[in-house]
């Protein structure tokens, strides 16, 4: 087929390449090309907010609808609680465990609900690795800087000062908790180097990172006997009379039922917006990246950061069509995997930053440079064999077993063949606006993970954010059982939300959309 | 960029970017029409179902979506991650229903001496009668029997490396005449073998130490007490 004849031109080109070296975009050149091509800069995609803490705003199209979106839960609601306890973890990704362990650690009650099962959830799928500066080489002022730099210089000094002055201490607790990350031949963590960073600060376990630390904490907070609630989604959150948050509502997918929970502070970590496919972009997202925090946060009163900014990952599958979307990881440019259009051409530095990798491939595919599927989509080469050319054969196969698995799934070989990438919808930059305890701007109510923003200004690095999860899951979890020893439940109300219809009417927003989200819509209605 | 592409990935319906071959299929006992070469679980949602059990990363990485499946012709039932399985013309499959599966909770750091105490925790370890069902129902081809055997010798060390593939779908487990949960009885091992058996690396602690002593004080001062441009120029000059 086609497809077969036109990567011949990757093999064809392969040496002539080796032999390169392309320099980085200078800073000038960088931020004209993301302007051009990046699509946080396609105008059409945006509108402003009409009401609430970020009225005037502009955000991407499908996320101001879910903000301005109507409350599933009924005015004259029964708010008995079903539950009552100190601390109510929603979300059971990374940074939900995380946050349970610690606050269950510090002596509250814990409740953990999630919407799918346990895990199920962006951080389980997380294969090049958590940053964490280590070495001798490195420090966590150079983690910080070059973070800084990423992020366009737009990241919140202390959020990002403290997580990474904290991630050597959660590696030591990730360690001690069992998880294997790779070793070097002496004992010490073995680290690899990340686009966008100055030092090799990468851990990894194989390329199952998210796997075996998903893996290991689900285990953990089964141990611990944490309330778990499956198939349970927040839908609602609940505040006193003086609008501090006091729990939740959770409905149980299973019966529908509405499920009101006193907390005395609710944690809210359930993760990115991938599944919202803003500009209708494909997405490496869990099925349940539906963005369900920034809805409920906003209904509450709380501020959201920099949410007019997406991180789109160079290299999502486009090829075969069952892997639309879904990542072929960093490391693989990490170690040396060229990006090659359609003439045979590197275009790039691979190891530039995200932001800047995903416009030029962009820009190779706009101006005529790409390739194009039976399925009519666009997309660019990345050089698998040349992993296995440069440091041996084998090599693909040791260092991304994941990676060769997923094609052999559909009988293509990516130690022999290249494959075909284009940007995917991957990571939510911003989120709720945090301090540095994890609490939002609404008194009670707490946000950890891709949930929450500031941190990773607008262009989140590698690695930064299953760092994110641990460092501000512990900080969430031990701040809210420290404040539960000194505080009683506050009343449950709905009246925030009395206050967002009335305001919401007043601006002339439809109400039509419902939030949260939960779960994109997939199921073909008619024939 | 070519939207109209990528509008087709959020509608799996729409027939002109998927091979237009249709293919028949027999999901719980019906039979349904759907594209050739979807997933099963793009299958199930053709077919007008709502999936919530059975869904998770859509990847291939979290074990939701067990399935057991059968191709035309073939007696044998086999199994896989609908999410990552093509369909093919003839093939029946129904997701694997949650299984009460045991699993031990112990409190990791307090082991004293974990190899033993997997006799503790999973009595039924060594019970396996080498049926080799488990390996067999493996989605990731993990040589699960022998994983177990490797647990329970003490090999704590080989079970951490064949298990690094482990998504836990648990389809292992149902299928086990000695009533043993492989999956779990390898995520024990190789929680043990890192919290236990492995060397704790030594430049981590030195660097946790470093932190707390203020060793980084000064630098921070330095680049804390910048103005933007300042800092802009510094992080301009990184490498
Ligand atoms: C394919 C992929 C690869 C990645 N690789 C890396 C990497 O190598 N390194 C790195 O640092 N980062 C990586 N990332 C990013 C990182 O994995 C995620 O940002 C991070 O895991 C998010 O963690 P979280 O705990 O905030 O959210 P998640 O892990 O997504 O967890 C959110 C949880 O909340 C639940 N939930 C959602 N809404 C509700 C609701 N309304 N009620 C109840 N529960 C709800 C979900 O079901 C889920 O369990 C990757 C992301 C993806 C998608
Ligand atoms: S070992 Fe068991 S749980 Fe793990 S992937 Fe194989 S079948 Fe699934
Ligand atoms: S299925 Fe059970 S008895 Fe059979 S080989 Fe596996 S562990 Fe042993
Ligand atoms: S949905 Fe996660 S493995 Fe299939």
């Amino acid at each position: 087929m086609q497809l077969l004849a036109l990567q011949e031109l990757v093999h064809k080109t392969r040496d002539t390449r080796r032999a390169q070296t392309l320099p980085k975009f200078p800073a000038n050149e960088r931020d004209t090309l993301i302007k051009k091509y990046h699509p946080d800069h396609r105008e059409s995609a945006y509108r402003p907010i009409k009401f609430g803490p970020n009225a005037g705003d502009m955000t991407v199209r499908e996320l101001a609808a879910l903000l301005e979106g109507e409350s599933p839960v009924p005015a004259d609601l029964d708010l008995t609680p079903a539950y009552t306890v100190d601390v109510l973890v929603v979300g059971g990704g990374g940074a939900g465990c995380a946050a349970a362990l610690h606050a269950h650690a510090h002596g509250a009650k814990v409740m953990l609900a999630t919407k799918l099962r346990l895990g199920d959830s962006n951080t389980v799928m997380a294969q090049g690795g958590i940053q964490i500066a280590i070495t001798n080489e490195d420090s966590p002022v150079q983690h910080f800087l070059d973070t800084l730099k990423g992020g366009h210089m737009k990241n919140d000094h202390l959020l990002l000062k403290t997580m990474v002055e904290e991630g050597p201490s959660i590696a030591k607790w990730l360690l001690d908790l069992g998880v294997l990350f790779d070793r070097d031949a002496d004992g010490n963590l073995h680290v690899k180097k990340g686009g966008g960073s100055s030092k090799p600060r990468l851990l990894t376990c194989s390329d199952y990172t998210g796997l075996e630390i998903m893996r290991v904490l689900k285990d953990e907070v089964l141990n611990q006997k944490i309330q778990l609630l499956e198939f349970s989604a927040a839908v609602e959150l609940l505040s006193d009379e003086q609008g501090r948050c006091s729990g939740a509502v959770l409905q149980d997918l299973d019966n529908k039922r509405f499920l009101p929970v006193a907390a005395k502070t609710v944690i809210l970590a359930t993760g990115g917006i991938g599944r919202l496919h803003i500009q209708g972009f494909p997405t490496s997202n869990h099925f349940g990246a539906t963005g369900d925090a920034l809805p409920m946060s906003y209904r509450l009163g709380a501020k959201l950061l920099q949410i007019d900014t997406f991180q789109y990952h160079p290299t999502g599958a486009v090829y075969p069509e069952q892997l639309v979307g879904a990542l072929v990881t960093e490391g693989i440019r990490s170690e040396g995997g060229h990006l090659v259009n359609a003439k045979g051409e590197r275009f790039v530095n691979e190891l530039d930053t995200r932001d800047v990798v995903s416009s030029s491939i962009i820009r190779e595919c706009e101006e005529g440079r790409g390739v194009r599927t039976a399925t009519g989509r666009l997309g660019v080469w990345l050089d698998t064999p040349l992993l296995d050319v440069e440091s041996g054969p084998g090599t693909l196969e040791k260092h991304f077993p994941a990676m060769v698995r997923q094609y052999k799934r559909y009988g293509l070989d990516i130690t022999k063949d290249p494959v075909l990438i284009y940007p995917t919808l991957h990571y939510q930059n911003g989120g709720v606006q945090i301090d540095v305890h994890g609490e939002s701007g609404v008194p009670n109510l707490f946000v950890a993970g891709e949930a929450s923003g500031g941190l990773h200004g607008r262009n989140r690095l590698m690695g930064n954010s299953l760092l994110d999860l641990m460092v501000y899951g512990k900080r969430a979890g031990t701040a809210t059982a420290t404040r539960a020893q000194s505080m009683s439940h506050g009343r449950l109300t709905l009246d925030h939300l009395r206050r967002f219809r009335d305001e919401a009417r007043k601006h002339g927003a439809s109400l039509e959309t419902h939030s949260p989200m939960l779960f994109p819509d997939y199921v073909r209605k008619e024939a | 960029m070519d939207q109209k592409a990528f509008d087709s990935n959020v509608l799996i319906d729409q027939e002109e970017v998927l091979r237009p071959k249709m293919v028949t299929v027999e999901i719980a006992g019906k039979k349904y029409e759907v594209p050739e070469g979807i997933t099963v679980i793009k299958a199930l949602w053709y077919s007008g179902q709502e999936v919530i059990h059975g869904v998770g990363c859509l990847g291939g990485y979290c074990g939701a979506c067990a399935t057991y499946y059968r191709t035309k012709d073939d007696p044998k039932v086999r199994t896989c991650l609908a999410c990552s399985t093509a369909v093919e013309d003839g093939m029946s499959f129904s997701m694997m229903a949650p299984f009460p599966a045991r699993k031990a909770t112990y409190q990791m750091a307090e082991l004293k001496d974990p190899k033993q105490d997997l006799f503790n925790l999973y009595p039924e370890a060594p019970m396996c009668r080498n049926c080799n069902a488990c390996t067999e129902a493996c989605p990731q081809g993990i040589d699960v029997r022998d994983g177990v055997w490797k647990a329970v010798f003490g090999d704590f060390k080989s079970v951490s490396e064949m298990f690094m593939d482990c998504v836990m779908c648990g389809l292992c487990t149902p299928v086990c005449i000695a009533d043993i949960a492989p999956n779990l009885v390898a995520l024990y091992a190789s929680r043990a073998q890192g919290a236990h058996f492995m060397e704790k690396p030594k430049r981590l602690q030195e660097r946790i130490g470093e932190i707390e002593q203020g060793h980084y004080t000064k630098e921070w001062d330095r680049i804390l007490g910048m103005n933007d441009q300042e800092l802009k120029d510094v992080c301009a000059a990184i490498k």
